[in-house]
């Protein structure tokens, strides 16, 4: 479980543009399941995220990842648990351009010095599944948008994560490819992964595997946990 | 300990893959930090081998060479001051000398003209080998005295010169051909070509002619109670300095020039922190500032974006900087590599094509011998010291600057 507590992000402090971003912030997100923080654009949404995800720290509150307090860790450990217990799926694909989509894929791993052979079967076995092994060698260059969100995706499982984090992934899919996301993301839920997904698309948030949907508007969540 | 290597060894393969993505732009690096290198390697063999040369040709020339001085400038010497000097405790022998310049209009030079030693007019039996008071040769531990000039087997008699191959080559004559010169008074002397100087000691023999006594005193007006300058030798070499001391307190218009002095004055010009390398090397060195500066000031968009994305799928700040490091050491030292062996091929096998006209010699007459390569781990280590370590450092310090902001902040601005 994932609790926020009094949660506050501010950007730019002490400075004119000063820019409160999160607001009090108080959340919990059930394990297995699938939550969607909808807002409009400027509500919060990327930035409560990027802070559930280790991304980035609160300015105030704290955060609690299955009852430990996560939120004053030095940044090494917050980067070890960034690295094993979430994958993470951007509103871009955020590939590394000029290696091959295998290269990508693996890319999460290297730090923890897995065997490459056990690496490599691991991240094939993934691209397998979402029907790209095709693609294994090809440039990301070379992939269209949906094939580069799929590839995203893979990438973000190459850890075995627990917590799945994708922020506004329908954003740049058209409406085949966005029904073909939300299936996958059922396919995690039934494996048993926590899903936290940004959107305010409604195929998203309408979606019937989705177990919640917290409202945020400028800063604050506006309706009380369900 | 295995997860470390494969560890890095991840990180290297994706270093490497990481350069030649960006092809154009690390090439475009890796040629202008060679070009660096290959200045400041090619500057820093050539003076070294040039000055490791000279100081050997060095060590055959005279311990003392007294001249006179009038007016704080050289003056002829007077023959009489000959037996006062030999009466110096401590001197063993004291020879005249006669030599002077003389400017060539047709071909805008200036050539040293010498009477050689005695014994050299004499023996003309075999081919010759002059050294200078080579009695006194220092066979030091940096190697044997090189001979001053040699003769080639030419035998010099009145009406003939010897002359440096620089010279031969200027004026395009050779052996048998004759060779005009105005005299002090204006009269035209011809003198035939008796011979060539041997090119293994051009460095200091390249203008050099070799002209009898007679012949000389003839050219240049000067009667036989002066000689140009002597040249003392010493019983015990340790007291080389005390005689030169005794010689100057004895006769207080007489400058006496220990060997060390000439060698010293050889060594600031050709060393690395004196004289022209000075020169050649801050050009090279401030190129190679600039340079790393503009690496330092900062990265580009993709790069930052890059960071941004490793971190956000769980590289640390230390994994960052780590690679950052493999790709600036990989460029570094292949730079350092490539610039100090195209240095070696430049300096060593093209007898130093670049810096030809610049550093070697003086006037018009340019020697023309090959350097014998010298090449110790001081110079590498100083080469290294000055190229790699500073292009790595400015290479680290903006990637650590990007790698320690969040995640979410470094692709937020960056976008795709």
């Amino acid at each position: 479980m994932i609790e926020l507590v009094n949660v506050k992000k501010v950007f730019n402090a002490g400075n004119p543009s000063e820019f409160s971003a999160l607001n009090s912030v108080n959340l919990c997100i059930a394990e297995n399941h699938v939550t969607v923080l909808k807002g409009p654009s400027g509500s919060g949404k990327t930035t409560l995220l990027s802070i559930v995800g280790c991304m980035s720290r609160p300015s105030a509150g704290r955060v609690k990842l299955q009852g430990r307090e996560i939120t004053s860790l030095p940044e090494r450990f917050l980067t070890d648990i960034r690295r094993k217990t979430f994958g993470f799926i951007f509103q871009q694909p955020n590939l590394i351009k000029g290696i091959s989509v295998l290269e990508n894929v693996m890319l999460p791993a290297y730090p923890l010095g897995e065997k490459r052979a056990h690496l490599r079967t691991k991240a094939l076995h993934g691209l397998n599944e979402l029907n790209l092994l095709s693609k294994a060698n090809a440039k990301v260059e070379w992939l269209s948008g949906g094939e580069a969100q799929r590839v995203s995706i893979v990438r973000a499982l190459i850890n075995d994560p627990g917590i799945i984090i994708a922020d506004e992934p329908t954003a740049h899919l058209d409406t085949k490819l966005s029904y073909r996301f939300m299936e996958i993301i059922e396919k995690f839920k039934a494996e048993g992964k926590t899903v936290i997904i940004t959107s305010h698309d409604p195929l998203v948030y309408e979606a019937a595997m989705v177990d919640r949907v917290v409202n945020l508007r400028d800063g604050r969540i506006e309706d009380a946990p369900a | 300990m295995n997860a470390w290597i494969e560890k890095q060894r991840y990180i290297i393969d994706f270093t490497l893959s990481s350069l030649l993505r960006r092809k154009v732009k690390n090439i475009g690096l890796l040629a202008l930090y060679t070009l660096i290198v290959f200045i400041l390697a090619s500057t820093m063999f050539f003076t070294y081998s040039i000055k490791k040369e000279a100081s050997l040709i060095l060590k055959g020339s005279p311990e003392i060479v007294v001249q006179k001085i009038l007016a704080g400038r050289h003056d002829l010497f007077p023959v009489g001051y000959i037996d006062t000097i030999r009466q110096i405790r401590g001197v063993a022998g004291v020879e005249s000398r006669l030599w002077g310049y003389y400017y060539d209009s047709l071909v805008g030079a200036n050539y040293t003209l010498l009477t050689p030693p005695k014994e050299e007019r004499t023996d003309r039996s075999q081919p010759k080998t002059a050294t200078v008071a080579s009695e006194d040769a220092d066979t030091g531990a940096t190697g044997p005295a090189k001979p001053l000039f040699e003769l080639n087997g030419a035998k010099l008699e009145p009406g003939t010169l010897i002359i440096g191959n620089g010279i031969a080559r200027v004026r395009n004559i050779t052996q048998g051909d004759y060779m005009p010169f105005r005299a002090f008074d204006g009269t035209v002397m011809n003198l035939r070509i008796a011979g060539t100087l041997s090119s293994r000691s051009e460095l200091v023999s390249s203008d050099l002619m070799l002209i009898t006594e007679a012949d000389f005193r003839k050219l240049f007006g000067i009667d036989t109670q002066h000689v140009t300058d002597v040249i003392v030798t010493v019983k015990n070499p340790r007291e080389v300095a005390t005689v030169a001391g005794k010689i100057k307190k004895r006769l207080i218009d007489l400058r006496p020039i220990i060997r060390d002095e000439i060698l010293r004055t050889y060594d600031s010009i050709f060393n690395w922190r004196g004289g022209m390398m000075i020169v050649v090397f801050s050009a090279a060195v401030l190129a190679f500032v600039i340079f790393a500066w503009d690496k330092a000031s900062g990265l580009s968009a993709g790069e930052r974006r890059e960071i941004g994305i490793l971190k956000a799928v769980g590289w640390e700040t230390s994994d960052v900087i780590l690679m950052k490091f493999w790709e600036g050491a990989i460029v570094s030292l292949s730079a350092f590599f490539m610039g100090v062996i195209l240095a070696y091929v430049h300096v060593f096998f093209t007898g130093s094509l670049v810096f030809e006209p610049a550093l070697k010699g003086w006037s018009s007459l340019y020697p023309n011998f090959d350097l014998t390569p010298f090449i110790n781990a001081e110079q590498l280590t100083t080469l290294f010291f000055l190229t790699v370590v500073p292009y790595t450092v400015a290479t680290i310090v903006p990637i650590w600057r990007a790698a320690t902001i969040d995640p979410d902040t470094a692709m937020r601005h960056t976008g795709e």
